[in-house]
């Protein structure tokens, strides 16, 4: 199966050094993680996953699963989770993590939907979703930045009080979406050269994720600080205002993951959003993401999030409850994650 | 760093003063009307003042439309009656905290307590300890683990919602060969949602030429149901009616099928949210019926908690007491008597 972000990264960069010219900064004193090693095993072998998930797939429903509606289902259905996984990625490579993120998307994607954001069409919705989500992002970043807040803690609070919002807005009612515009962008007539809206917004933030994390000082200062956060301190990097940035980053990941659910499910609920930063987490982490920072790739996390999407995918092809589709993730998260520590063992 | 506030720091600052002014603003979920309210419902049955009542109420947090509803109902019924007094509490999940509610209205010594437990089998004991203190309970909806926790229990029936789901999608279907129904369950962690799917079960049996191809659980919100709805689509390229445990998740159902281009099929909710009985009303999505769990149950349960507090009987019916369990009825809402209903959806 192809999609934009893993033959990016396959024809990407190579085997050589991807440092950008004229750019270089002080220059990260950690351990520039896999980037002097591209055969980059842990990718092959999270493809290879994919490959094996694409077999069964097709072996037990041909029909169905390898129909281009499949293909269109499977990338609508990952692009939510997959634009907050991104933002998720680069705190985790920082050495931080995010657990708000469900609870921002859900606040985002309720408060773009009152009737009062509504009246102000197309742009009010995109507008709220990306502000609130860059709102809760600012919030948490200054509290771990400069109020020197554990993220875990920070986050957590976020979480809850997220969440409380959300409730607070809605009342616990289902909030319609009737713009028609917004709407519109989800439905089958909207697709162009057979590529949903949402999975194009998907791409593009993989793709500049990708860019920005391989191709700037920002992403080589995320990773300086994921090392070794003394080290890039003496190296001359701020690492309070990097901290503050990448929060910042995540709240507007799940701004606009926020907006993609509204137009996705065409409605606002404070219950959007359930558990998203353990898929986020859990995406990343098999993608092979360090939990402790310093290392990671934005492809990894991608294919982590299609491997998790083709999974419910191929069984609720086969009408398989989801009892076993949740030991079947656990299974994967294990096996994952053993297969790339081997792999990594071979090549460092 | 600059030291005093550049240009682009005054832009930055008025650009994010602006934008938090709009935010502010778009807070408001006003709308003209409300709904989900008992407002045109027969009044109970004796609404003569009486005995001056005072009614205590428990309920979980109401964190989706129906639980909200059920606030909206207990509240408007009991401001019908001047001589009802409602102490209602902070809705709560958490078993510990609605305890700790309970033993406060004990301990202000309510004359009645209605309770709508987070998890019916873990509040048995807040039951029980009203009871024993001399304060009859209404138990609401999720059943206490002991008869001898609670006076009176009122509540929905889950089985009797999928048997007539099941009756009405086996009635349209009954002369069809082949028919091939699926179903779109709520989460399967709950015990109403095994009693709504048995219910269904049973009643497509009666139907032999009806075979359910297929089942996906949702988990009562918008966004799982139009996830699961997409990939039953996808896995069943025709099948001729659905049922759909829950209207919440039936806005993201619908928002998928639409999304497929589908509507070779009749789809049949459940719950009875406003939005689908608006759909229903207006015919023009596969959406025709949906199975009521009503939310009206708790102002009933605000009608038997006076009752009680006044030791009357239902009148209407022969006993001096009232009944010790009501189980509501899931009258199927179609086009025909949708009007009847709107009234008591909720959103």
């Amino acid at each position: 199966m192809t999609q934009p972000a893993p033959s990016d990264q396959l024809g990407g960069p190579g085997a050589g050094p991807p440092l950008e010219l004229g750019k270089d900064d002080p220059g990260p004193a950690a351990p520039g993680g896999t980037r002097f090693f591209r055969p980059d095993l842990r990718t092959l072998a999270l493809l290879g996953v994919l490959a094996a998930l694409i077999l069964v797939g097709g072996l037990t429903r041909p029909d169905e699963f390898l129909a281009t509606t499949n293909l269109q289902l499977v990338l609508v259905q990952s692009s939510v989770i997959g634009v907050v996984t991104v933002g998720m990625t680069f705190v985790i490579m920082s050495g931080g993590i995010d657990l708000s993120v469900g609870a921002v998307v859900a606040l985002s994607s309720v408060w773009a939907t009152t009737v009062a954001t509504q009246d102000f069409g197309f742009t009010g919705i995109l507008f709220t979703a990306v502000l609130v989500g860059l709102g809760c992002g600012l919030v948490n970043g200054v509290l771990i930045a400069y109020g020197q807040m554990v993220p875990f803690i920070a986050t957590l609070a976020m979480m809850v009080s997220a969440r409380g919002l959300a409730l607070l807005i809605t009342d616990g009612n289902t909030q319609i979406v009737t713009v028609e515009s917004v709407l519109d962008l989800g439905s089958r007539s909207s697709y162009v050269l057979g590529i949903p809206p949402l999975v194009m917004v998907f791409a593009l933030v993989t793709v500049v994720g990708w860019l920005v994390l391989n191709r700037t000082t920002f992403g080589r200062r995320t990773v300086a600080v994921g090392g070794n956060a003394e080290a890039a301190r003496l190296a001359g990097i701020d690492v309070r205002r990097q901290r503050l940035y990448l929060y910042l980053l995540s709240g507007l990941c799940c701004g606009i993951a926020a907006f993609l659910l509204v137009v996705l499910s065409g409605s606002g609920q404070n219950t959007n959003g359930n558990l998203y930063e353990l898929d986020a987490i859990a995406a990343a982490i098999i993608g092979g993401t360090l939990l402790t920072g310093g290392r990671g790739t934005i492809v990894g996390s991608v294919l982590g999030v299609l491997i998790f999407t083709t999974i419910t995918n191929i069984f609720a092809l086969n009408n398989l409850q989801s009892d076993v589709q949740q030991i079947a993730k656990g299974a994967i998260i294990v096996v994952a994650v053993l297969v790339q520590r081997r792999s990594a063992q071979h090549t460092t | 760093m600059p030291e005093i506030p550049s240009r682009r720091g005054l832009l930055l600052g008025t650009a994010a003063l602006g934008a938090g002014a709009f935010l502010t603003a778009c807070t408001s979920n006003e709308t003209k009307e409300a709904a989900g309210s008992t407002d045109n419902q027969a009044a109970a049955a004796d609404d003569k003042p009486g005995k001056k009542v005072t009614i205590g109420f428990a309920g979980p947090q109401a964190d989706h439309g129906w639980l909200n509803a059920i606030n909206v109902n207990a509240r408007e019924r009991a401001k019908k009656y001047s001589d009802v007094t409602l102490d209602i509490t902070e809705g709560s999940n958490d078993t510990a905290a609605q305890i700790g509610q309970i033993d406060t209205l004990i301990n202000k010594k309510v004359d009645v307590l209605v309770i709508l437990p987070a998890d019916g089998k873990a509040m048995t004991q807040a039951g029980l300890k009203a009871m024993r203190a001399g304060i009859p309970v209404v138990n609401l909806d999720r059943v206490f683990a002991s008869p001898q926790a609670y006076r009176c229990w009122v509540g929905g029936d889950n089985y009797g919602m999928g048997l007539n789901a099941g009756h009405y999608i086996g009635e349209l279907l009954k002369d069809k060969k082949n028919a091939k129904v699926v179903e779109l369950s709520g989460p399967d962690n709950l015990e109403l949602t095994k009693q709504r799917t048995q219910g269904f079960d049973d009643a497509l049996k009666n139907y032999p030429n009806i075979k359910k191809v297929a089942r996906q659980q949702a988990e009562f919100t918008v966004e799982t149901g139009q996830a699961k709805m997409a990939q039953i689509l996808q896995a069943q390229k025709s099948f001729d009616a659905m049922w759909n445990h829950d209207d919440d998740q039936g806005v993201g159902a619908l928002r998928a099928i639409d999304q497929a281009g589908r509507d070779d099929f009749v789809m049949v909710g459940g719950a009875g949210a406003l939005s689908a009985m608006e759909a229903i009303q207006s015919d023009n999505s596969v959406l025709k019926a949906t199975v009521l769990y009503p939310p009206t149950m708790a102002a009933s349960a605000i009608d038997l908690a006076r009752a009680l507090g006044q030791g009357k009987g239902v009148s209407g019916l022969a006993e001096h007491e009232i009944p010790t369990s009501l189980t509501l009825y899931s009258a199927v809402v179609t086009k025909d008597n949708v009007k009847e209903y709107l009234p008591t959806g909720f959103k």
